[in-house]
């Protein structure tokens, strides 16, 4: 088992694995949005500084004897050097583009020079580093000059990528932090979500192959109550199943031992018998010991696999009004008690239950016949719905039995002194067996014109088969 | 001794075409298999020390030394890196505004090491250009004519002197030519920027008639012999390495511009690992001791420099430098100085 366990992969890891692969995917996801967000503000920050270099020098341009004058301001190049490690183009330009003063020999990558007021920003290279640009334009309206004077500004972009760097950097340092804080949480979280099911596992291992006894509920999550009732709900129905089985073979030997025993001793009287006439009477006794012998393992048959039936057969919706009809039309009654006078009291409505139809109609049948047998005619049989659960019932004008008998109906074998020779006491039973299973109960109760058993079962509106 | 030191005349000069930038002189030091070119503005007579510690220390390397004027060697670095002269392996100059621009003209390569990673942030730039030095601009007087207790302590205290005895030093006072020399250029430049007492103190110097010329040794040896009396914003440690008793140094204590020079290696250099060895060693505490000795680096205790924390002005490598070669910047500051400045050439 434990070596199962190591090969295939446990809930924790998989959980884990997942949770990680999250984090890194979301740490990805961060560090993008971190680095995009750096570089804007790297950005803005530095074009600010190259905006002030401009215009300081834009300001200090002066009109001298007709032409421009720059009295370059060292402050613009200090304001440069905040970006410390960057290269700097400069250059001041007259109307025709003729350069006043800047550097001269730098090449830089030409733009279009606009006549926009305002500052123009754009990227360029500056001996062959990415840099980036500002553009100012400064309009003079002198006597002796008038016209544009275009200051061009420029700065490698060493410190934008430092600072954006930076500010990834300090931006990412408590975002995985808080990643790795997440991973050690998640870990003891989902150690602490699976202890119950390791608990669980163990007491598995534990168990008595043979111990069929519910697992204990208590306390463990609904995920796994969901789970472990269902297993609960197997190892009851296998156990109702070795029940069934052991009690038919107890049965079976319990009771046709005696019969068994009954028919040997007297076919051993007939061996024996010279006279005649005793002999016939004895011959007619074995006939009716072997057909009361098959009718009773008829009946343990029929219990055995109605009881069978109802845990493993599927229920499909069922119209009793049907199983009545079946049971009438069968006609066994008139094999039964040719004479007794039989009637079916259905209604229009349909009487639907859940159930599984064999079974159904074994205890019908069972409580027709007993009706017959042990009743007093005419016998009736029919359905009806009452406050929600459906009813097939079986009626006939006798008084019913005594109470200290009606009392222990039901129970196996149990015979009223009434019962004649072939009655085996299991129809009432397999009666209760199949109302059990399916949720119902059975229900005997005397009225002013007879004696009443009900078979009463939950009801299932007809939307419910429509559904199917 | 492996240091074999070769000091070339110049005549070959004379016979090439006007304006070629050529190095004034060549030194060859140490007789290692691989060697590199070293161009330099430091004097080789000044360097000698450090340069002759290095090879003893790597065999394998000779070091071959060219002496360039800073203006001449910023020439000869950019046809270097657009490949129309040859590249150096290393590029020393004072000039660090130059230097600069030629990091951000993309003329250099990068090295990384511990000793460069612990330099200030003003001095060093994309790890790809190092300042080695910590150089005073200094104030020089002489002693027989100046007094030490006349001796200016600060630019006002100059301004003051020479507003009171015009006549005594008309003519009397020295300093770089800006145009000749670009660390003059350099301390001009930041002289403007840091106080107001730049265009003051070139109007007093058109007032007295200074005279601007080239190269701090021949300064010096004026301010020594007399010629002049005081010479404004010279390199201390010219100063100092030929430190001449009739020769007297002020810090100026309102503030004193430290320059440090830049170490480069050019991005097409041949030699770039054997750079980066020799660039380690600068920095090294060796090298910075054997500099320290020859007046290259400043002590930083105030008592033994006589200079307070307050007053270092330190000329940071920083992009901010190019504002110094911006062509208006460049125009404004030669017209000014020019009207300042008659331009004497030393006989």
């Amino acid at each position: 088992m434990a070596e199962r366990r190591s090969a295939t992969r446990s809930l924790a890891t998989g959980v884990l694995r997942a949770v990680f692969l999250l984090l890194i995917l979301g740490g990805v996801l961060v560090a993008g949005s971190t680095w995009y967000n750096g570089r804007q503000a790297a950005r803005q920050a530095y074009d600010r500084v190259l905006l002030g270099a401009a215009s300081d020098i834009a300001e200090s341009i002066r009109i001298l004897d007709g032409r421009p004058f720059v009295d370059l301001p060292v402050s613009a190049f200090e304001l440069l050097a905040q970006a410390p490690d960057d290269r700097i183009y400069y250059s001041v330009r007259d109307p025709n583009g003729e350069l006043i003063t800047g550097l001269e020999n730098t090449t830089v990558a030409a733009f279009e020079a606009s006549h926009r007021i305002d500052p123009v920003f754009h990227d360029a290279q500056l001996q062959e580093e990415a840099a980036r640009f500002v553009q100012v334009t400064r309009r003079f309206a002198e006597r002796d000059f008038s016209g544009e004077v275009i200051v061009t500004v420029g700065q490698t972009l060493r410190a934008r990528k430092s600072m954006a760097l930076n500010l990834m950097i300090d931006a990412l340092v408590p975002v995985a932090l808080a990643g790795i804080a997440l991973l050690v949480i998640a870990y003891f979280v989902i150690r602490s979500a699976v202890r119950p099911l390791e608990a669980l596992s163990a007491d598995l291992l534990k168990r008595d192959p043979y111990d069929l006894t519910p697992m204990p509920t208590d306390g463990l999550p609904r995920e796994l109550q969901v789970m472990l009732d269902a297993m609960n709900r197997f190892m009851q129905r296998l156990e109702r199943q070795l029940d069934a089985m052991r009690n038919l073979i107890s049965d079976t030997a319990h009771q046709l031992r005696t019969p068994v025993a009954a028919i040997r001793v007297q076919a051993e009287t007939i061996v024996e018998q010279e006279d005649e006439v005793a002999r016939e009477r004895t011959l007619a006794r074995l006939l009716t010991r072997t057909r009361s012998l098959g009718g009773l393992l008829d009946q343990l048959l029929s219990r055995a696999l109605v009881i069978h039936r109802t845990d493993s057969a599927p229920r499909r919706p069922l119209d009793l009004r049907e199983v009545a009809l079946d049971i009438v039309e069968n006609r066994d009654h008139e094999l039964l008690a040719p004479e007794a006078e039989v009637r079916l009291i259905i209604g229009e409505e349909p009487v639907m239950v859940m159930a599984d139809e064999f079974s159904l109609g074994q205890a019908a049948k069972n409580l027709f016949v007993n009706a017959l047998k042990h009743g007093v005619p005419p016998v009736a049989i029919g359905t009806e719905m009452s406050n929600g659960e459906a009813a097939l019932w079986v009626q006939d004008a006798g008084p019913g039995p005594k109470p200290e008998v009606s009392s222990r109906l039901g129970q196996r074998f149990e015979r009223s002194d009434r019962s004649r020779e072939d009655s085996t006491g299991l129809g009432l039973s397999i009666v209760d067996a199949v109302a059990s299973a399916f949720g119902g109960r059975v229900e005997m109760e005397t009225k002013q014109d007879g004696f009443r058993v009900s078979l009463l079962l939950p009801s299932v509106s007809d939307r419910g088969e429509g559904r199917k | 001794m492996n240091g074999v030191v070769q000091l070339v005349a110049l005549l070959l000069i004379s016979l090439m075409p006007l304006r070629v930038a050529a190095q004034e002189a060549v030194a060859l030091f140490g007789d290692g298999a691989t060697r590199i070119t070293l161009r330099s503005t430091a004097d080789i007579t000044i360097i000698r020390p450090v340069m002759e510690r290095f090879v003893a220390e790597n065999t394998d390397l000779s070091v071959s030394y060219e002496q360039w004027g800073s203006n001449d060697l910023f020439a000869n670095s950019r046809d270097a890196c657009d490949g129309s002269a040859a590249p150096a392996d290393a590029v020393f100059s004072s000039a660090v505004h130059h230097m600069v621009w030629l990091v951000n003209a993309a003329c250099a390569g990068s090295y990384q090491s511990p000793a460069t990673s612990a330099l200030p942030l003003t001095r060093r730039w994309r790890d790809e250009l190092w300042g080695i030095t910590e150089e005073p601009a200094v104030i020089i007087y002489n002693k027989k004519a100046i007094g030490d207790a006349d001796a200016p302590q600060d630019r006002f205290a100059l301004l003051d002197l020479m507003r009171t005895k015009p006549e005594f030093l008309r003519g009397k006072i020295a300093t770089y030519d800006i145009d000749a020399s670009g660390l003059g250029y350099l301390f001009a430049h930041s002289d403007s920027h840091e106080a107001t007492t730049f265009g003051a103190m070139l109007e007093a110097f058109a007032r007295v008639e200074a005279i601007a010329t080239c190269c701090s040794a021949d300064i010096i040896r004026g301010v020594a012999e007399g010629r002049f009396l005081i010479a404004y914003n010279v390199l201390g440690s010219y100063v100092e390495s030929d430190l001449n008793p009739a020769v007297g140094v002020i810090l100026p204590e309102d503030y004193t511009l430290i320059l440090s020079r830049g170490f480069m290696i050019p991005k097409n250099a041949r030699h770039k690992d054997e750079a980066g060895r020799l660039l380690d060693f600068l920095l090294s505490a060796e090298a910075q001791r054997i500099l320290s000795n020859i007046g290259l680096v400043t002590a930083k205790d105030p008592s033994e420099s006589g200079l307070l924390p307050s007053a270092r002005r330190v000329i940071a490598i920083s992009p901010a430098l190019l504002v110094a070669l911006d062509r208006n910047k460049r125009e404004r500051m030669f017209s000014l100085w020019d009207k300042a400045f008659e331009i004497y050439n030393i006989p």
